[in-house]
């Protein structure tokens, strides 16, 4: 699985890598986090709003900070 | 395409952008109104398309303004129908008429101006809001 924390290092952007980090780890499930901080890159996505989080490819939020269940339901899908 | 962190407040602006002579000025006056700082204008289309960084965003957005040139409301439709509440603009509904309306600069101002200052109707009638755009 591949999740991806799109923005440019803000503090809302820094605590969804946090939560993400630990959904993974609390899951166990297998998973590479990455973080998209270039603005072409975030664009690409069409997000027009940080922080946002992709899995495998798509959008799951942006603009707001997902809660850690919300983000563990979405992994484990 | 613009992009807005953590900053709160962002406003979302939608055009039909439609073929006849009030989408051009729907487009026209979205536009003009995000140079102004309004808002930032986003791809209708990537909705209707479910591309789901454009959907997020929508749902995320503070505000959604969609400005649409006929009575169809495409643009609104669209954002109802990924569960988006938006505050809703319909050209023909201001007295502009579809076949009829000259794709000017003149007629864009005084769309822009009317828009900033008159209120919206929103697409769910449950919600209240009903402040100007701007």
């Amino acid at each position: 699985m591949k999740i991806e924390i799109l923005g440019t290092g803000c503090p809302k952007c820094k605590k969804l890598t946090e939560l993400a980090e630990k959904a993974v780890k609390d899951t166990g499930i297998s998973a590479e986090i990455s973080k998209v901080d270039k603005i072409n890159d975030i664009m690409n996505y069409g997000v027009m709003i940080t922080p946002a989080l992709v899995i495998d490819g798509k959008v799951k939020v942006s603009g707001r900070i997902p809660s850690e269940e919300e983000i563990k339901n979405w992994i484990k899908k | 395409m613009a992009k807005e962190c953590c900053c709160g407040g962002v406003r979302l602006i939608y055009a039909c952008s439609g073929a006849s002579d009030v989408g051009k000025l729907a487009d026209s006056a979205a536009r003009e109104l995000a140079n102004s700082n309004c808002g930032k204008m986003t791809c209708l289309a990537a909705v209707g398309a479910h591309l789901s960084g454009f959907v997020e965003s929508a749902k995320g957005a503070t505000e959604n303004i969609t400005i649409d040139g006929c009575s169809v409301a495409c643009a609104r439709k669209i954002l109802d129908h990924i569960g988006v509440n938006s505050k809703s603009y319909v050209l023909t509904d201001m007295g502009y008429k579809k076949g009829e309306t000259p794709v000017t600069k003149k007629t864009v101002d005084e769309i822009v101006k009317k828009i900033s200052s008159e209120p919206a109707k929103n697409s769910k009638k449950s919600d209240k809001r009903n402040n100007s755009c701007c």
